[in-house]
Parts: C-alpha cells; structure tokens; sequence
C-alpha cells in the first residue's frame, strides 16, 4: 500500500505540475522554450526558500522529474558546493549537480544526428 | 451580433472544451512519464544505487527514452496529444535538445548540430546557472 501510495503523488503531484505549464501556455500564450527556462528558475528560487525539498520528500519523482525538479538540483548542488568549498561552489555548483543530465542529452543528441534524419512534418 | 462577435463567441466556447482536454491529457501523461520515473528509481535503489545517483540515473534514462523516441519520430506525435506533460519533465529538455540536432543536420556538423543542440538546451543552462550563482552567494553570505 505504502509502494502504490508513492506512485500515486508521484503521478498527481507531476500531472500538476504539468496541468499548471499548460494553463501559462493556453491562457498567456507564452512559449514553451520560456516555459523550460522559468521551471528551472522557479525550481531554484523554490528549493532556496525551502519550499520544493518537502515537496520533494512527499512526491520524489513527481518532484524531481519535472524541470523544476532540475532547479532543485542546481539549488542542493550549489549548497554542497559551497559547503565544501566555500564562495568558489557558487560557481561549480549548479553545473556539476546537473552534469549528467546535461552531458547525456547532448551526447545523445549527436549520436541520434548521426542516425536518423529529420521527418517530413506532416 | 456580427460577424466579428460571432467569430469571438465560437472561438471562446471552442478554447474552454480545449483548456479542459489540454489539461486532461498534459496531466495524464505528465503524471506517467513522473510515475515511471518513481518505478525507474526504486528499480535503481534496488538494485543498490545511491539516493542521489538514484535520482541522475532517472533523469539519464528518461532522456534516453525521450531521445530514441524523437529520433524515431514518435515523440512529436505523443507531444501534440500531451502538450505541457511531455514538455515539463526532463523528457521535453531532451526532445529540445534531440530534435534541433537532428534538423540540423544538414547544415553542418559544427553551425549546424553543434550549435543548434543549445537552441533551448543553451537558454536552459544559462539561467539554470545564473540563479544558481546568485543562489550560491546569498547562501554563502546569509547561511540559507
């Protein structure tokens, strides 16, 4: 019960989140590529006000997977990096924690270059 | 009421049904694409990960998915059913990056792939990165 009730906030939990993109996008027309870069901003600005970790606690992956779920991780990397190494980690923080999803998505999207060609948009 | 009424009242009748199945479908298939991700990462801590790589292999496999799936062309298609679900989760960053890649193509290896794969990828990093500087100072300088 405990394991279905934790794919349950994950999925109401990241729905929402994605039911609140499509409102800004319906009601304000404002444009997808603005709305990757404000839920990454928001992630950070949320996570330093202390407002995302518990969301994240609750819902984990209905938390994490969305992209304000990436601004968390640029916010807890920034704050192990300064931890650590002091006023320097504000600058190597937000890049190493998100390191492997960013480098994944490049790399892959050179090999899949290399492999398929554009469709013909119907 | 005239032409241009009539024209305004249809189209605001017509985008109140589609704001309802727009949201429907982005929070049907934005909640999967998140529950997926939770079994993905209860697949990994199982298989002994650690907490915090748990949650980067996620994110790689999501975007390996999403990646294949806009090289075969599937991806668009989900997208236009899905809107926000698709676009939301790490899967819409990795389709934004994928999918100028493979456009480009034909423009070159360098100004074509290499520099359009930061279409939106670029945007992303840039304020991703910004307010985790600002972040990173105000955490420095107040403790919180």
């Amino acid at each position: 019960m405990e394991m279905l009730l934790e794919y349950v906030w994950a999925f109401v939990v990241g729905g929402l989140f994605c039911v609140i993109a499509q409102l800004l996008i319906d009601k304000t027309r404002i444009t997808p590529a603005r709305v990757l870069v404000s839920y990454v901003c928001s992630g950070v600005a949320l996570t330093a006000l202390g407002i995302y970790e518990p969301i994240v606690n609750f819902a984990s992956c209905g938390a994490t997977v969305p992209l304000t779920g990436f601004g968390y991780a640029i916010a807890k990397g920034v704050e192990k990096a300064v931890d650590e190494s002091g006023l320097l980690g504000a600058l190597t923080g937000a890049l190493s924690a998100t390191a492997g999803g960013i480098t994944a998505a490049i790399v892959l999207g050179y090999i899949c270059s290399l492999i398929f060609s554009s469709k013909t948009k119907d | 009421m005239d032409k241009e009424d009539y024209k305004k009242y249809v189209e605001g009748r017509a985008k109140k049904s589609s704001y309802l199945k727009n949201c429907s479908f982005a929070f049907l298939i934005g909640g999967f694409i998140c529950a997926l991700g939770q079994g993905l990462r209860n697949l990994y801590l199982y298989l002994g990960a650690w907490e915090q790589d748990a949650s980067t292999l996620v994110s790689i496999s999501l975007i390996f998915i999403a990646s294949i799936l806009t090289g075969l062309g599937i991806f668009d298609n989900i997208a236009r059913i899905a809107g926000a679900g698709t676009l939301v989760p790490i899967t819409g960053f990795a389709n934004a990056v994928v999918s100028p890649a493979i456009d480009t193509k034909s423009e070159g290896y360098i100004f074509g792939v290499g520099a359009k794969i930061f279409t939106i990828a670029g945007p992303v990093i840039l304020y991703g990165s910004l307010s985790g500087v600002i972040y990173g100072i105000i955490y420095y300088f107040t403790g919180i």
